[in-house]
C-alpha cells in the first residue's frame, strides 16, 4: 500500500463509520477505556471525614486510642500513633476488604487447639473486624473488673502493664477472645498506620518514615547506588500530593 | 456437553512462567492454543505502574497480587495420624493471581540449578559409596535423579535466560572458570543477556568480606535487568531503577522478567492463541480407555460450566495446584507412604533456610535502595561444591548479602535483640536499627523423605466443593543438620563482616509451619525421572499414565536444590514444548518406553 492508498483507505474508513466529525477532530471525554487503570487496582485513599465507620462506638474509639497511643506514644522520635492519624487509619481498613476477612479461608470446622498446635499460632473464624468487636469490648470489661475504672482512663503504666500481659499471654481476657493474638493484631495494625502511605489516612506528615529515614514512594534510586554509608538526604514522597 | 468450545491442539491451565512459555512456543510452532487462567487480565501500564506500584501495604502486606485463600487454600499436617488444618491466612505460600501468574510478583532471582541436583542419587554414590546413599535412603531419604543431566538442560536454561532478559556474570564459559562469576556452576555457553546488577553498601561490605576469607563471591543472577534490552521475541526491557519494591509487587518500569513484560506482548498478537481469563480449571476429562484425556472442565466467574477439548493437556499452574489437578482428574495413582506405592504426591519437599541478621553502629545501609533478585552469593558451601566426606548430610546452601527492601512494614522487627517491639524503646530502637541492620540468608537444599507427600483432604473444601490439597511435611534429619552446618558460616561471615547483635533465626530448629517460613519454594508431589514406578512424569514432562497430559512446575523437581526454582521451571516448559511440538503432536503416543 503507498501513501496516496493508504489515504484513500482512510478516508473511506471514516465515511463508512460516519463518526468522524465535521471538523475532524478526535474528541475524548474521559480517559479512553482500553488504557484505563485496571478499576480494581486503582488507589483507595482513606475516607477523610464523615465520621468512624466501624469504631462507632465512642468507648471503643477511646479504648483503642489508649492502646495505640502506648504502642506508639508521642516523643523525640515522632508524633504518637492517633496524632498519626492511625485510628482513621484502622477504620478504614476494618470497613474494608481486611476487615471483612475477604482473602481469608473461614470456612468450618475450626478445632483451636488443633490448629493452633500445628500451625504453631492461634487461627480464628472471624474477621478482623469482628475480633477488633469483641476484643476491644472485652478489654474494657477486663478494666472495670480489676481497677473499677474505664480502659481509656487507666494511667499510661497500668495500660503498659497490660498491654505487656496481654503481649505475654498473661492476661486472659475470657471467652472468645484470644489476648495474646489480639495484642498481636493491634500492634500490627497501629505500627501498619504508622508505616504506610498517607494515601491510607495515617503516617501523617509521613511522620513513621521521617522517623526511620524511608524516602516514601520514589522509584529510582540509580543515582544512589554507588554512594557507600552516606546519609542521602532525601525528602520522603507520597502517592498523595503534600499540599 | 453444553458450553462446549471448539477444539483446540493444546490446553494451557494456569497462564504464569511455564504456561506462558510452552503458549509461546506451541503457537509459533503453528499450534492453535487455547489457556485458562483462573486470574485476571492484568498488565504493566493499567494495574502496576509507578502511580500505584510503590505502595507496601498494598501489596506486600495485603498481598493483593496473591492469590487469596477464600480462593483455594491448602491444609497441613506435620505427620499422618495428625489432623490436618487449613491454613487460613496469609502465610509463606505465595500463589499467583492473574495473567502471569506468580511470575508477576516474583522476585527475579535466576539460578541454574547444579549439575549435581539433577543427580543426587548417581553423584553422591559416585563420589561417597553406595553405602552413604544406602544409609541415607535407609534413614527415610528418597533419593532419585531426575531422568534429565545438567548438559541435556544447559540449552533450555540458555532459552529461557535469553526470553527472560537475564542479568549476571558468568562463572564456567563452556568449562573455564571465571573469577567474580559464579565458579561452581555448571558451564554455559555465553554470558548472560545482559551484565550483573551494581552493588549497593552492604552487598559490597559482603563481598569484601567473603571474598577476604577466601570464599568466591559474586553477583546473584537477576530477573531484573541492568541495562536496555531486547528478548528474541522483540520484546523491550528497561533498566532497573532499584525502587526496592519488587517481590510482591509487579515492575512498573517493565524491568522484572515477567510474563507480562517479557512474553505476552508477542503472545497475545498471534491469531492462533486464546486466553480465557478468570476461568478456572476444575479438572481434566479422560477418554473411556483412561490412557488419554479429552479436554479440561472449567467453571467461568459467574459459576457457567464448560468444556474446553484438546488433543493435548499442558497443566502448568503452581506446584501445589497441579498435583492436586491431577489427583482431582484422577490421573495416576495416589502415593501411599507407607507402601511407597504410586507416584502423584510423592517426592514433596521444601527449601530449607535461615536468616542471619546482624548490626552496624553508624552505618547508613540506605536499605530502600534495592532489588528482588539484588545479592551478593557464596556458593562454597552450596550442593555439593565441598567434601561431605566427614559430615553427616548431603545437600548446602547459598549464603546471599541481599538488599531487596527496605520496606517499612516488613521491616519493622528489624531491631537489635532486646528492644521491645511498641513503645518509646521500639521507635527510639527503629529510628536507629533501620540504617544499621544487615541480613544474611542461607537457601537450602531439601532431599524428599518416605513421609512427605500430598493427598487430597478428606474434610476441606474451596469455593467450588473440591477438595483442598492436603500437605503432609516436616524437616528431615540430613536437612537440619545441613542447615545447622551453613547457618555456623553464615555467622562466621556475619561476625568477620563486622556485625553485632548476631541474630539468627534457623527455620528448621522446630517443627515445619506455613506462619513460620519465609520461603514460598514447595517443591515436589508430580515428579519426573526415568522410572515410572518411582515419577509421575517422564524426562520429558509427560504423565506416564495419560500421554498427552504434561506438566509443568517445581512440582516436576524431585528434590529441591540450595536455589530459586523459577529458573529451572522455564527452562523445563521450553523441554517440553519443544517435545510435543517437535515430536508428540506427529506421533502421539510415549515420548519414552516404560
Amino acid at each position: 500500500m503507498n501513501r496516496r492508498e493508504a489515504l484513500f483507505s482512510l478516508g473511506s474508513m471514516a465515511a463508512a463509520g460516519g463518526l468522524a466529525s465535521r471538523a475532524g477532530a478526535a474528541e475524548l471525554k474521559g480517559f479512553p477505556k482500553q488504557t484505563a487503570m485496571s478499576a480494581d487496582h486503582l488507589p483507595t485513599p482513606a475516607r477523610s471525614g464523615g465520621g468512624f465507620q466501624v469504631l462507632k462506638s465512642e468507648t471503643d474509639q477511646k479504648t483503642v486510642k489508649a492502646v495505640f497511643d502506648r504502642l506508639i506514644p508521642a516523643d523525640d522520635f515522632g508524633p504518637s500513633a492517633s496524632e498519626a492519624g492511625c485510628l482513621e487509619f484502622l477504620d478504614d481498613q476494618l470497613s474494608g476488604d481486611y476487615g471483612a476477612g475477604k482473602a481469608l479461608y473461614l470456612e468450618a470446622p475450626l478445632s483451636p487447639e488443633n490448629e493452633e498446635e500445628i500451625m504453631g499460632a492461634p487461627q480464628f473464624l472471624s474477621t478482623p473486624r469482628e475480633r477488633y468487636e469483641t476484643g476491644l469490648k472485652a478489654l474494657e470489661a477486663y478494666a472495670q473488673d480489676t481497677d473499677g475504672a474505664a480502659f481509656h482512663a487507666l494511667s499510661p503504666d497500668r495500660i503498659d502493664e497490660i498491654l505487656t500481659g496481654l503481649e505475654a499471654g498473661e492476661i486472659d481476657l475470657g471467652e472468645g477472645v484470644n489476648g495474646q493474638a489480639f495484642f498481636e493484631l493491634m500492634l500490627q495494625n497501629a505500627r501498619e498506620g504508622y508505616l504506610a502511605d498517607p494515601l491510607y489516612g495515617g503516617n501523617r506528615d509521613m511522620a513513621g518514615w521521617k522517623m526511620i529515614g524511608f524516602p516514601g514512594a520514589r522509584y529510582d534510586y540509580r543515582p544512589y547506588v554507588d554512594r557507600r554509608n552516606e546519609d542521602l538526604g532525601l525528602t520522603p514522597v507520597s502517592l498523595i500530593p503534600n499540599d | 456437553m453444553a458450553n462446549e468450545r471448539p477444539k483446540a491442539d493444546v490446553v494451557i491451565v494456569g497462564l504464569g512462567w511455564a504456561g506462558s512459555v510452552m503458549a509461546e512456543e506451541l503457537t509459533r510452532a503453528g499450534l492453535n492454543v487455547v489457556a485458562i487462567e483462573r486470574g485476571a487480565w492484568r498488565d504493566t501500564s493499567t494495574d502496576f505502574p509507578p502511580a500505584v506500584d510503590p505502595d507496601e501495604l498494598r501489596w506486600h502486606t495485603r498481598r493483593e497480587l496473591l492469590q487469596p485463600m477464600s480462593v483455594e487454600t491448602t491444609t497441613f499436617r506435620n505427620k499422618t495420624g495428625q489432623q490436618a488444618a487449613p491454613v487460613r491466612n496469609w502465610n509463606a505460600f505465595q500463589f499467583g493471581w492473574n495473567v502471569g501468574g506468580a511470575g508477576t510478583h516474583w522476585a527475579g532471582m535466576s539460578w541454574r540449578f547444579l549439575p549435581w541436583d539433577f543427580q543426587v542419587a548417581t553423584q553422591t554414590a559416585e563420589r561417597y559409596g553406595q553405602e552413604r546413599l544406602d544409609s541415607l535412603m535407609a534413614e527415610g531419604l528418597q533419593l532419585q535423579d531426575w531422568g534429565v543431566t545438567y548438559d541435556e538442560m544447559a540449552p533450555y536454561y540458555d532459552r529461557f535466560e535469553r526470553i527472560a532478559g537475564t542479568s549476571g556474570k558468568a562463572g564456567n564459559l563452556n568449562g573455564q572458570k571465571i573469577k567474580g562469576g559464579n565458579v561452581f556452576e555448571g558451564p554455559r555457553d555465553r554470558e548472560y543477556p545482559t551484565p550483573q546488577l551494581k552493588d549497593t553498601n552492604w552487598m559490597s561490605m559482603y563481598r569484601d568480606t567473603t571474598e577476604g576469607m577466601g570464599y568466591n563471591p559474586f553477583t546473584i543472577p537477576a530477573g531484573n535487568i541492568s541495562q536496555a534490552y531486547v528478548n528474541p521475541l522483540g520484546v523491550t526491557m528497561g533498566p532497573c531503577t532499584y525502587c526496592g519494591f519488587c517481590d510482591f509487587h509487579g515492575c512498573g518500569n517493565f524491568s522484572k522478567s515477567s510474563p507480562q513484560a517479557c512474553i505476552l506482548p508477542a503472545l497475545m498478537r498471534r491469531s492462533n492463541f486464546t486466553v480465557l481469563t478468570e476461568t478456572e480449571v476444575l479438572h481434566a476429562v479422560k477418554h473411556e480407555d483412561g490412557k488419554t484425556v479429552k479436554g479440561v472442565k472449567f467453571v467461568t466467574r459467574d459459576g457457567e460450566e464448560g468444556f474446553q477439548p484438546a488433543d493435548v493437556v499442558c497443566i502448568t499452574a503452581y506446584q501445589m495446584d497441579n498435583v492436586r489437578l491431577m489427583l482431582l482428574s484422577g490421573i495416576g495413582e495416589q502415593y501411599d507412604p507407607a507402601t511407597q506405592q504410586g507416584t502423584i504426591g510423592r517426592n514433596y519437599s521444601y527449601q530449607t533456610c535461615s536468616s542471619v541478621t546482624g548490626f552496624f553502629s553508624g552505618a547508613k545501609m540506605n536499605p530502600f535502595i534495592g532489588g528482588g533478585a539484588l545479592g551478593v552469593q557464596i556458593d562454597d558451601f552450596n550442593g555439593d561444591n565441598f567434601d561431605h566426606s566427614e559430615l553427616d548430610f548431603i545437600g548446602g546452601a547459598g549464603i546471599m548479602g541481599y538488599s531487596t527492601n527496605g520496606r517499612p512494614i516488613a521491616n519493622m522487627n528489624g531491631i537489635r535483640p532486646g528492644n521491645k517491639r511498641w513503645g518509646s524503646e521500639w521507635k527510639e530502637a527503629y529510628a536507629r536499627d533501620y540504617q544499621e541492620v544487615a541480613n544474611i540468608f542461607c537457601q537450602g537444599t531439601s532431599m524428599p523423605t518416605r513421609d512427605a507427600y500430598l493427598s487430597l483432604d478428606p474434610t476441606y473444601t474451596d469455593r467450588h466443593g473440591q477438595p483442598l490439597l492436603r500437605l503432609t511435611f516436616d524437616w528431615n534429619r540430613n536437612d537440619t543438620s545441613m542447615i545447622d552446618y551453613t547457618t555456623k558460616k553464615a555467622v562466621e561471615i556475619m561476625r568477620e563482616a563486622g556485625g553485632e547483635d548476631i541474630m539468627v533465626d534457623n527455620q528448621a530448629e522446630a517443627s515445619w509451619n506455613p506462619y513460620k517460613q519465609h520461603s514460598s519454594h514447595t517443591i515436589g508431589g508430580l515428579v519426573m525421572g526415568s522410572n515410572p514406578a518411582t515419577s509421575a512424569l517422564n524426562p520429558y514432562l509427560q504423565s506416564w499414565d495419560c500421554h498427552n497430559v504434561f506438566s509443568v512446575g517445581a512440582s516436576a523437581f524431585p528434590n529441591n536444590g540450595g536455589y530459586n526454582p523459577t529458573l529451572t521451571v522455564g527452562a523445563l516448559a521450553v523441554r517440553a514444548a519443544r517435545a510435543i511440538h517437535e515430536t508428540y503432536i506427529n506421533n502421539p503416543g510415549p515420548l519414552v518406553e516404560a
